[in-house]
C-alpha cells in the first residue's frame, strides 16, 4: 500500500470549474480549496448545485473543466488513467441514493471485489476483511442478500462498507444521510465521527473526510469544517464556529 | 425574340426557397449521418485499441477476478448456446446441404459436392451463423447490462474502487465472445455437414459416407483453417467492442438503454457482413 503523505495537503484546488459529466455545462467556478489530512469538511448547497460533480472532480473521478487540481500532492491533469486509478485506492467514495451497489453481485461480494482485484485473493482468502468491514457496518446479516432484497437504507452502507475495504486515506461522503430513516442518519453521523477520530479498522488513523449535504443541521457541533455552494460560487466559511445557512 | 430571362413571379420565389431549404435539409441530414458515422468508427478504433492495449498489459493482472469472469463469459456465450447451434446446424444440413447433394447427385456432379460443401458451410454461412447467433443471444445483452450498469452509475462506482471498468467489464466479453464464437463455429460446422449426410442418405443418395468425406478432406486447404480462426476471432471482437461501445461509451438514461440495443445489434449485423466481404476479397487474392 502506498504511504500517506502527513505533511501536505490531501486536495488543493486552485480556480477549479466543475462541470457536470451529464451536460456539460459549468456548475461551479472558481473553486480555491486546501483539505489537510484529518480534517472534516462539510460542503452545502442545494439540489441540483453541483454537489456530487465537485466531489467526483475532487475525488479524481472526472475532470475539472478549468484550474488546477491536485490529489496526494500530484497534479490530477498530469496524471495518466493508470496512475489516477492507483491514486483513487487511497480514496473512498460513498455514493446517494444507494451507494450504486452493483446489483449482480452479494453484499459480500461487493465488499469483497476491490480487495479480490487489487490484491488478486480468492473469495476466501479475503473472508476476514469482508468480514470485519460488515461487522463494523452492522451488515453482517445481509451478507448473502443482493440489491434486490435490501433496503435502500441498507444498500448505502454496503457503499460504505465498499468503500472502506481498501482502507482509504480519505472518504467523499455524497449526501450519505439523505433519505435514510432518523436512526441511519443517527447511526452514519457516529459513524463519520468515530471515522475521523481514528477506528481500529483503518489502524486507529484519522481519515479524512469530505461530505456533502443539503442540510448542515445533521453536523452542528463538531469539529468540521464548512464550504458552502451558492449561486455557482464556492464559499468556504471558515472554521467550525461559523455556520452557513444553505438557503 | 423571346427574352432570356424573366421576373419570377412570387410563388415561384416560394418555391425555389423551399427547394433550396429542402436541399440544405437533406445535406444536413447527409452530413450529420456521415460526421456520426466517422465519429462511431473513431469511436469503436479507440475503444478497441484500448481493449486490446489492457488485454496485452493486464492480462494477468487481478486473476482472480477477470478469468473467472472470463470463464463466465465462455459458459455465456459458447456452452449455453450449444443446444441453440445444435439446432439450427441440423436444421441448416437438413434443409440447404440435403437438398444441395440431392440436387448435385441428379446433375450427376457429385464430384464437386466436397468442394460446394467447404465453401457453403465452411467459409460463410457457419462463421456467419454462429456470430449472428451469439449477437442475438449474447450480444444484445451485454448492451443492456452495460447500458444499465451505466444509467445507474456502476461504472462510476468501479472507477472509485479503483478497478479500471475496461480491465473488468469488456476485456472478459471480448475474449468470452471470442472464443466462443469461434467453438460454436466449428460445433456448428459439423453438425451441419453431418445433418446434411444424413438428409441425403435418407433420400437415397447413393454416396458412401467415405467417399463425402474424403471429398470434404480434399476440399479443405490449410487457409481454410487460418480463415475460420481468424474470421471468428474478428467477427466476436467486433460484436464485443460495438456492444460494449454502445452500452458503455457514453452515459445513457435508462430510457436510452433500449435505442441503444437496437442500434448496436444494427451496426453490428452490418459490421459482420462488411467484415465478412473483406475476407472474402483477401481469401480470393491469396
Amino acid at each position: 500500500m502506498e504511504q500517506t503523505d502527513t505533511n501536505g495537503p490531501v486536495l488543493e484546488a486552485s480556480a477549479v470549474d466543475v462541470w457536470s459529466a451529464w451536460s456539460h455545462h459549468i456548475l461551479i467556478t472558481g473553486v480555491d480549496w486546501k483539505v489537510l489530512p484529518g480534517e472534516y469538511w462539510v460542503i452545502g448547497g442545494r439540489h441540483g448545485s453541483g454537489k456530487t460533480d465537485l466531489l467526483m472532480t475532487a475525488a479524481g473521478l472526472q475532470r475539472p473543466a478549468a484550474g488546477s487540481l491536485g490529489i496526494f500532492g500530484r497534479e490530477m491533469a498530469q496524471l495518466s488513467e493508470t496512475e489516477l486509478l492507483a491514486q483513487r485506492r487511497r480514496i473512498g467514495f460513498v455514493f446517494k441514493g444507494g451507494g450504486r451497489m452493483f446489483a449482480e453481485l452479494t453484499v459480500a461480494e461487493n465488499v469483497a471485489l476491490a480487495l479480490c482485484y487489487h490484491y488478486n485473493w480468492s473469495a476466501e482468502q479475503a473472508r476476514d476483511e469482508v468480514r470485519t468491514a460488515l461487522e463494523i457496518t452492522e451488515l453482517t446479516a445481509l451478507a448473502q442478500e443482493t440489491a434486490q432484497t435490501i433496503g435502500s437504507d441498507w444498500q448505502q452502507r454496503v457503499g460504505l462498507a465498499r468503500a472502506l475495504a481498501l482502507k482509504p486515506e480519505v472518504m467523499f461522503f455524497d449526501e450519505p444521510a439523505s433519505g435514510l430513516e432518523a436512526r441511519h442518519r443517527q447511526w452514519w453521523r457516529d459513524f463519520m465521527a468515530q471515522l475521523s477520530s481514528g477506528i481500529p479498522y483503518t489502524g486507529g488513523r484519522r481519515v479524512t473526510i469530505i461530505a456533502a449535504t443539503n442540510d448542515f443541521a445533521l453536523w452542528h457541533g463538531g469539529n468540521h469544517r464548512y464550504a458552502l455552494i451558492k449561486e455557482k460560487r464556492w464559499h468556504v466559511s471558515g472554521e467550525r464556529a461559523e455556520y452557513p445557512q444553505i438557503e | 425574340m423571346e427574352p432570356v430571362s424573366k421576373t419570377l413571379s412570387a410563388t415561384e420565389v416560394a418555391e425555389e426557397r423551399e427547394r433550396a431549404s429542402m436541399y440544405r435539409a437533406y445535406s444536413n441530414y447527409t452530413g450529420g449521418k456521415l460526421v456520426g458515422l466517422i465519429e462511431g468508427i473513431r469511436g469503436l478504433g479507440s475503444l478497441l485499441l484500448i481493449t486490446v492495449a489492457v488485454i496485452a498489459t493486464k492480462f494477468n493482472t487481478a486473476r482472480a477476478v477477470i478469468h473467472p469472469l472470463i470463464r463466465r463469459e465462455m459458459v455465456r456465450a459458447g456452452f449455453r448456446l450449444l443446444p441453440m447451434v445444435g439446432f439450427l446446424a441440423f436444421a441448416l444440413g437438413m434443409v440447404v446441404i440435403g437438398q444441395t447433394v440431392l440436387l448435385m447427385n441428379r446433375l450427376g456432379s457429385q464430384t464437386y459436392l466436397g468442394m460446394v460443401m467447404v465453401t457453403v458451410v465452411v467459409r460463410e454461412l457457419g462463421p456467419i451463423l454462429a456470430a449472428l447467433l451469439v449477437l442475438a443471444r449474447v450480444g444484445t445483452a451485454n448492451v443492456v447490462e452495460l447500458g444499465t450498469a451505466r444509467a445507474l452509475g456502476e461504472v462510476e462506482a468501479l472507477e472509485a474502487l479503483g478497478i479500471d471498468p475496461i480491465h473488468y467489464l469488456i476485456v472478459p466479453r471480448v475474449i468470452g465472445i471470442g472464443v466462443s464464437i469461434f467453438a460454436l463455429t466449428i460445433y456448428l460446422i459439423l453438425f451441419a455437414l453431418l445433418s446434411g449426410y444424413l438428409f441425403a442418405f435418407m433420400e437415397g443418395v447413393p454416396l458412401l459416407p467415405g467417399e463425402y468425406f474424403r471429398q470434404l478432406a480434399n476440399a479443405l486447404l490449410w487457409q481454410d483453417f487460418v480463415l475460420i480462426l481468424l474470421k471468428t476471432m474478428s467477427f466476436g471482437t467486433f460484436i464485443a467492442i460495438t456492444t460494449c461501445y454502445e452500452g458503455l461509451a457514453q452515459p445513457l438514461r435508462l430510457e436510452a438503454v433500449s435505442r441503444a440495443t437496437t442500434s448496436a445489434v444494427a451496426k453490428c449485423v452490418v459490421g459482420v457482413v462488411l467484415l465478412d466481404a473483406v475476407f472474402i476479397i483477401v481469401y480470393l487474392v491469396i
